[in-house]
C-alpha cells in the first residue's frame, strides 16, 4: 500500500529507539481521570457489568482505579477470569489474594475443566490462548454479563489503535471495525440491542510508560514475576519461555537459569521473559524507558503470526 | 478529552486531517520516528529492515482493509511524547465517506493539523476539514502545507497556497492559524528545521505543537460537574456525588445550583477518587459532598453560578453519523452529559454545504454524514449551554430509541427564545 509514501532514510536517517521518559503526574492524573469517568459512565449504562481480570498488570492498574473511582461505596462489579490452565502460579495466587483482599466475587472460566468433561477438546499443537474466546463468550452467556471491562491499551497494536473506548460486540463477541460507533467529547454510548454486550476500554488512552508510572506513584500490588527472579528457561524463536505442563520444552530446547522478569503475563506457551536486574517497580520503569522492543514483539508470540493478528482475533471475540 | 489546565506542558490532544494522498499517515509516520516513538520490532514490521526504505503508513493503517486499500478508514489513536510534553494522536480518514469520522476524531482536540498538497489549490476536501475544525471550535488549527520537496521547496507556490488557506480560515472564523511549509517524506521542517525553506522563518511542525498552551478553553467559566454516580459508605452515611469536572474549579463554601430541580446548596467536601483535596479542577474526576441534604442523581448537573439555563426546546447544528435517516418528527433520545432524554426532531431547517460553508434550506429528510441545522424538543428540560461557551454542556448526541445506535452529533445552538438560526447562519461564512 501507500504507493508513493516511502521514506527514503538516504536523505534523513531516522532514530530507532522508543519512547524514553516515565509520565509526568499532570499526565497521569489526566489519564486517570479520564479512566475513571470511563468507568463510572458504563456501570451506569449497563445492567451487569464485569473486569476481566488476568492478574497481569494492565488488569491490576485497572482493577486499582476502579476501587478509587467507587469509594467509599463497595465496587458494584465482580471479576471474571478465563484461566488456560497454563497460567503462572504465581499469577494465580496473587488474583486469589487480591479478591480476599477487596472483597471481589470471581468468576473462573476454566478451559481445564472443558477439557476433563469433554466439551473441549486439545488442539494438536497444544496451544490454548486460541480456546480462551470460546470460554470468555460462554462465560458472558451464561453470567448474564452486558459490559466487560478490559485493560487493553491502544498502543499495543495496530487494530486496537482503532477501537473504540465503548466497543459495541456482536452475540459472538464479534468486533466489525467498519460498523463502529462514532465516539465524541465524553459521550460514551452504552445503549444496546439484545444479545449484543459491551467491551469497554478504560486505559485505551495509556501507553505501557504510562502503566509502569502509574504503578510507580500508586503503589499497585502485582504478581511477584513482574519483577526479577531466577527461572529456569529455554529459547523457542527467539522468546525466552518457561517449562510447565503446557509442553516445552522440545527434544533440543535446552534448559538455562536466568534472572528475568515478565513484561507481560498471559499463557505460559506464548508469554516470553525477558532478561533483567529489576528488583523493584521503579526499576522495571527504567528498564522500560531504556528497551528497544515493544512490549507485544518482545514477549507475544499470538502477535508474530500476521501483521494484522490482532485484528482477525478481535473479530473473532477475542479481546 | 480533558487537558491540563491551560498549561504549555502536559498533555495535548492533537487531530489530523487531509485529503487523500496528501500524505497525512506519512507525516504521523514521520512525526512518530523522528520523536523516536517506535520501536525497533514495529519499526522493522514497517518492511524496510535494512532500514532504507519504509512505509510510515503502515505504522497507523492498521486495518486488513486499510492495509489493501492503502487507505485510513478510521481514526487511529497514537501516542507520542517529546522532551516537552505528551501527544495523544487521533489520525483521522480523509475520504469523503468517513467525513463522520473525522468530526468525531475532531470533537475533543486542542489542535488539529490540516494537510494540503502544494502542488495544488485548496481542495474541497481541505475545505471541508478546516470547516470542520471551525465548526467543532478547535481552538489551534495548523495547516501544513506538504510535498515541498515536489516543488523544490519554491517559496512562491508555498506562498500562493497559504493565501488562499489564510482567505478560507478567515472567512470560517478561525482565529488561530499557522501555516507551515513542509516535507512529511523528507522530514523538512516536521521536526527539524530545513535548510531548503531559507525564506521560511516560522516554527517547525513539532515545536509549534510543543508551544500551544492545551485546554485553556475548558479551565475558564463557572464549574459544571454532571452527576454520573452517587457514592456512600458503610460507615459514612454522608452522599458524595461522582463526575469528570467540565469547567470551573469547585471548593467548600462555594454555592452551587442543583440542575433540573434548580436546588440551591454549597460545597462541603471535595475528593479525588476518594482523597480529600482543597478543590476539584477542570477535566478531574471527583467526589462533592454537599453542605445541605438535597436530593441528587444521576443525570443531575451541579452548576456554579451563574448556572445554565434549563430548556425543552433548543436550536443546533448536527453532524449525522449513520447512514440512519432522520425525518421531522422522528422520536430520538437525546444523551446530554449525564442524562438521556426522551426527545423529538421538530425541524430540519437547513443543511450546511461544509465545502462553500452555505446554508441551503433542507427537505425534510437528512442522514449520511449530512450537516444541519434543527431544532430539537426535549420531554424534560436540559441544561444546555451553546457550544462556543462550553464543549461539554453544548454538546450531545442523537440516539435512535429503537436499537440505541448514535445517529447524530449535535453542537447546541442557543435557547429556542432567540433566533438561533441566524446566529448560526452568520458563524458560517462562505469559503
Amino acid at each position: 500500500m501507500g504507493t508513493a509514501v516511502t521514506l527514503s532514510a538516504v536523505d534523513r536517517p531516522v532514530s530507532r529507539s522508543g519512547p524514553t521518559a516515565p509520565s509526568e503526574p499532570a499526565q497521569l492524573e489526566t489519564l486517570e481521570s479520564e479512566a475513571a469517568h470511563i468507568i463510572r459512565e458504563a456501570v451506569a449504562e449497563s445492567q451487569r457489568p464485569v473486569l476481566l481480570f488476568s492478574g497481569g498488570k494492565d488488569s491490576a492498574v485497572l482493577l486499582h482505579l476502579a476501587l478509587r473511582s467507587f469509594a467509599p461505596s463497595k465496587l458494584p462489579f465482580g471479576l471474571l477470569h478465563v484461566d488456560t490452565g497454563h497460567n503462572f502460579p504465581e499469577v494465580l495466587a496473587f488474583r486469589d489474594e487480591i479478591v480476599e483482599r477487596h472483597g471481589l466475587d470471581l468468576t473462573v472460566a476454566s478451559v481445564q475443566d472443558w477439557i476433563d468433561s469433554g466439551r473441549l477438546s486439545e488442539r494438536p499443537d497444544g496451544l490454548r490462548n486460541p480456546q480462551q474466546t470460546r470460554l470468555l463468550l460462554d462465560a458472558i452467556r451464561t453470567g448474564g454479563f452486558d459490559a466487560l471491562f478490559g485493560g487493553a491499551r491502544r498502543d499495543e497494536d495496530r487494530a486496537r489503535a482503532k477501537e473504540r473506548v465503548f466497543s459495541v460486540r456482536d452475540p459472538l463477541g464479534g468486533w466489525e471495525p467498519r460498523r463502529q460507533r462514532p465516539e465524541l467529547w465524553q459521550l460514551y454510548n452504552g445503549r444496546l440491542r439484545p444479545t449484543e454486550h459491551l467491551r469497554v476500554f478504560p486505559l485505551s488512552n495509556w501507553t505501557e510508560a504510562d502503566v509502569w508510572s502509574y504503578i510507580v506513584r500508586h503503589d499497585v500490588p502485582l504478581p511477584p514475576i513482574y519483577l526479577t527472579h531466577r527461572r529456569e528457561v529455554f529459547r523457542r524463536d527467539g522468546m525466552l519461555l518457561a517449562p510447565g505442563s503446557w509442553g516445552g520444552p522440545r527434544p533440543g530446547e535446552t534448559l538455562t537459569t536466568l534472572s528475568v522478569r515478565y513484561r507481560t503475563v498471559g499463557d505460559m506457551s506464548c508469554t516470553g521473559a525477558v532478561e533483567s536486574v529489576a528488583k523493584t517497580t521503579e526499576d522495571v520503569l527504567r528498564e522500560v524507558m531504556e528497551s528497544q522492543v515493544s512490549e507485544r514483539g518482545a514477549t507475544r508470540a499470538d502477535d508474530r503470526l500476521s501483521a494484522t493478528a490482532m485484528e482477525d482475533r478481535k473479530r473473532e471475540g477475542y479481546f | 478529552m480533558t487537558m491540563d489546565a491551560g498549561t504549555t506542558g502536559g498533555l495535548l490532544r492533537l487531530a489530523t486531517a487531509g485529503s487523500v494522498d496528501d500524505g497525512k499517515s506519512t507525516l504521523v509516520g514521520r512525526l512518530l520516528i523522528d520523536s523516536d516513538s517506535v520501536f525497533t520490532d514495529q519499526f522493522d514490521a514497517l518492511g524496510g529492515t535494512d532500514g532504507l526504505e519504509v512505509d510510515l503508513a503502515l505504522l497507523t493503517d492498521g486495518l486488513r482493509a486499510e492495509r489493501e486499500q492503502g487507505i485510513t478508514i478510521d481514526v487511529a489513536f497514537r501516542y507520542f511524547s517529546t522532551a516537552h510534553r505528551r501527544f495523544v494522536l487521533a489520525d483521522t480518514p480523509g475520504h469523503v465517506q468517513y467525513n463522520r469520522n473525522t468530526v468525531s476524531g475532531m470533537s475533543l482536540v486542542d489542535a488539529v493539523v490540516v494537510l494540503v498538497d502544494v502542488r495544488t489549490s485548496l481542495r474541497d476536501q481541505a475545505r471541508r476539514h478546516l470547516a470542520a475544525a471551525s465548526l467543532l471550535r478547535v481552538p489551534h488549527v495548523i495547516v501544513a502545507v506538504n510535498k515541498m520537496d515536489a516543488v523544490d521547496f519554491d517559496e512562491d507556490r508555498f506562498t500562493r497556497l497559504r493565501d488562499e488557506v489564510l482567505d478560507c480560515t478567515r472567512r470560517l472564523g478561525v482565529e488561530d492559524v499557522v501555516v507551515i511549509p513542509l516535507s512529511a517524506l523528507r522530514g523538512d521542517n516536521v521536526v527539524t528545521r530545513s535548510e531548503r525553506t531559507p525564506w521560511y522563518d516560522g516554527p517547525t511542525l513539532l515545536k509549534h505543537l510543543e508551544e500551544i498552551p492545551a485546554g485553556s478553553a475548558a479551565a475558564a467559566g463557572p464549574a459544571r460537574l454532571p452527576v454520573q454516580c452517587v457514592l456512600r459508605g458503610a460507615e459514612e452515611p454522608a452522599r458524595f456525588y461522582a463526575g469528570r469536572l467540565g469547567t470551573g474549579s469547585l471548593a467548600p463554601g462555594d454555592e452551587v445550583l442543583i440542575l433540573p430541580s434548580r436546588t440551591r446548596s454549597r460545597v462541603r467536601r471535595v475528593r479525588r477518587l476518594g482523597d480529600p483535596v482543597d478543590q476539584a479542577e477542570p477535566g478531574q474526576s471527583v467526589e462533592i459532598q454537599l453542605a445541605d441534604d438535597v436530593d441528587v442523581s444521576r443525570g443531575d448537573l451541579i452548576a456554579g453560578l451563574p448556572a445554565p439555563v434549563l430548556t425543552t426546546e433548543f436550536t443546533a447544528v448536527i453532524c449525522c453519523v449513520s447512514d440512519h435517516r432522520l425525518r421531522e418528527g422522528e422520536p430520538l433520545l437525546v444523551k446530554h452529559g449525564t442524562r438521556t432524554a426522551r426527545g423529538v426532531l421538530r425541524d430540519i431547517r437547513s443543511t450546511l454545504d461544509l465545502t462553500t460553508m452555505s446554508y441551503t434550506p433542507a427537505g425534510a429528510v437528512i442522514g449520511g454524514n449530512d450537516i444541519a441545522v434543527v431544532s430539537i424538543l426535549t420531554a424534560e428540560p436540559l441544561p444546555i449551554e451553546p457550544y462556543r461557551d462550553d464543549r461539554i454542556t453544548g454538546s450531545f448526541l442523537l440516539l435512535d430509541p429503537e436499537d440505541g445506535s448514535t445517529t447524530a452529533a449535535g453542537m447546541a445552538g442557543a435557547a429556542a427564545s432567540t433566533d438561533s438560526t441566524a446566529e448560526l447562519a452568520a458563524t458560517g461564512r462562505t469559503c
